[in-house]
């Protein structure tokens, strides 16, 4: 009796745990064979960027249930101090073609924007929402759009309200080819530092101390520091982290794309803050699949010639899936999350 | 000498709610100390006063002397008092050892963690069955079990208890209260939150009657329980 009631439910939980990895490998198929090697590649491309900006989104809600409207526009910033640092700093106009030298840019590029972009988010948590820590949640909620505001108003106030172009350090002609289709290095590239971004931001949740008291922090704060753990530290290196990688993300779309604006935030972001609610708002694993889901759907709608509906259309099939399923993707009762 | 744990005055609103309007009371080194009231009264107050989760607006909150009340939570822990909050507060998501290993936060995993891990587990047999289980596929008394077992983790100098009985069938009640028992005469000194007075009474040497924020009686537990006030309000007799 005990044995085989035991087996059923690691046969379920097994089920339930393969249902999620079959649907990923299912979807990506169809999306392969429905939009042909180049515009998969590109949808992957920009899931990876929304994905990105997506965590630093749910890592916040999940862990003080604050909807932190200004983090499109750290991303944002975080593509200006990239262009900054590329173009003023290191001196780029154009792509590099020298492979150590390009390595070597590209690396300080991205240690110095996350590292820059994670200290701006500390700051603005430390400045804009510990003080309003045991505020009714209006109040920081209002605080987080003036913050968007201002951010938005220092980039304008340097570099104006116009797009700007951002050197394109990895040379867009270098590709390889698959299956017939050329497919560019610098999309591969973009896919493999999230991926490994979002994979090393799994491995920090899971197995270290701080990555412990996050988690336990976002479960039950109060519970939480009953245990020893220092909640304004944890909510701090939260910011932080989600911050770092929204400069990681500012970096990749500027290689991507080559430019950037000041309301970048406000359209990208609120995709990825969109991707993170799809996911199941306060789970990781679930804003990386959002992002990437957003992404599919939107390059979709355009290889259809619904472009200009991409963001439409994107939304409308929020709406009608958080109908049906309204925590998420991955949200409240499914699998672990941060 | 002074007592482990003292509490002077102590005065904590929520908003313009006064919740508790000047607590005293004192926990001495190896000692159970209960504190009993009806709902609203104040008790859980008291606890996350002492605890840091609440600030006191006045009065004041010392362990062994030295005053804690400016203390962050997360010091407070550090400084040697335990606590297992009201309605159990477990981490549901997790397992019964990562609920554990979150217990002994603050200390550096080594043999001495692992002797309490051992030691939790002799308290509670029931914790080590299901080690590896989600806490919150547990039964309540199992999560209270944990709860405890977590807060012992840290090797508190005195363990907060807020209500450990509640929601339990009597019989694991008395299981609980045993293994109270069990923990104090190990050395840790205990504070007993109860509004099931008759049980804490039996287990406690001393008590505090809380009314409405404010303590109204303090007395051995054995005189308590002959007192007629409280057997009318607090045993139903
Ligand atoms: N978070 C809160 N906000 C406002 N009032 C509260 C809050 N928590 C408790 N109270 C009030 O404080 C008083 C004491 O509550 P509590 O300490 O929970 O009592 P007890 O634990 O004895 O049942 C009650 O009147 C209760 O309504
Ligand atoms: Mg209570």
């Amino acid at each position: 009796m005990v044995t085989s009631s035991a087996t059923t439910g690691t046969a379920q939980r097994l089920a339930a745990g393969l249902r999620l990895p079959i649907g990923i490998v299912a979807f990506l198929a169809l999306s392969l064979a429905v939009l042909g090697i180049d515009q998969f590649v590109n949808a992957l491309t920009l899931g990876a960027i929304y994905a990105l900006v997506a965590l630093g989104y749910t890592m916040v809600y999940g862990i003080i249930e604050l909807i932190n409207f200004a983090h499109g526009d750290v991303f944002m910033v975080g593509s200006f101090i990239a262009l900054f640092i590329s173009s003023s700093l290191l001196g780029n106009d154009g792509s590099i073609t020298d492979l150590p030298l390009l390595a070597g840019s590209v690396l300080i590029l991205f240690a110095l924007t996350i590292g820059i972009m994670a200290l701006v988010g500390a700051l603005i948590e430390r400045l804009a929402y510990r003080p309003l820590r045991r505020a009714p949640k209006l109040a920081p909620l209002i605080t987080a759009i003036g913050v968007s505001f201002i951010l938005q108003n220092i980039i304008q106030f340097f570099f104006g309200p116009t797009i700007v172009s951002v050197p394109q350090l990895v040379p867009i002609e270098w590709s390889i080819q698959v299956a017939g289709a050329r497919v560019p290095l610098l999309n591969l590239f973009v896919i493999a530092t999230s991926v490994l971004l979002m994979f090393a931001l799994q491995l920090f949740i899971s197995r270290t101390r701080t990555g412990r008291a996050m988690r336990t922090t976002s479960m039950d704060r109060d519970a939480s520091s009953l245990m020893g753990v220092d909640i304004n530290r944890t909510i701090m290196i939260t910011f932080l982290i989600g911050s770092g990688l929204a400069g990681a993300a500012g970096v990749v779309h500027g290689l991507y794309y080559g430019n950037t604006t000041f309301s970048l935030g406000f359209q990208s972001g609120l995709k990825a803050f969109t991707a993170a609610v799809l996911g199941g708002i306060g789970n990781t694993a679930g804003a990386a699949l959002g992002g990437f889901l957003i992404a599919f759907v939107e390059v979709g709608a355009s290889a259809f010639g619904y472009g200009r509906w991409g963001g439409a259309i994107v939304f409308s099939l929020l709406v009608i899936f958080l109908v049906f399923r309204p925590t998420g993707l991955l949200g409240s009762h499914t699998g672990d999350r941060a | 000498m002074a007592p482990l744990l003292e509490l002077k005055d102590v005065h904590t609103y929520y908003g313009a709610v006064h919740a508790l309007r000047g607590v005293s009371l004192t926990v001495d080194e190896g000692e159970i100390v209960t504190l009993i009231g009806s709902n609203g009264a104040g008790k859980t107050t008291t606890l996350r006063t002492i605890s840091g989760l609440e600030r006191a607006r006045s009065g004041s909150i010392k362990l062994k002397g030295k005053s804690i009340q400016a203390a962050e939570p997360h010091e407070i822990v550090r400084l040697g008092i335990g606590h297992s909050p009201e309605g159990r507060r477990v981490f549901a998501r997790m397992s019964v050892r990562e609920n554990l290993e979150m217990g002994a936060f603050l200390r550096k995993s080594g043999p001495d963690v692992q002797k309490d891990f051992k030691k939790v587990f002799e308290l509670f047999p029931r914790l080590k069955e299901r080690e590896n289980q989600a806490a919150g596929t547990m039964s309540g008394g199992e999560q209270q079990m944990l709860a405890i077992g977590r807060a012992l983790m840290a090797q508190p100098k005195v363990l907060l208890l807020d209500e450990p009985s509640m929601g339990l069938a009597p019989i694991l009640v008395e299981q609980i209260f045993d293994i109270i028992r069990e923990i104090n005469s190990r050395g840790t000194a205990v504070l007993l939150v109860e509004q099931n007075a008759m049980m804490a009474l039996g287990l406690a040497k001393r008590g505090y009657i809380l009314q409405i924020g404010e303590v109204t009686l303090e007395d051995s537990c054995s005189k308590l329980a002959k007192n007629p006030k409280v057997r009318e309000a607090y045993l139903g007799v």
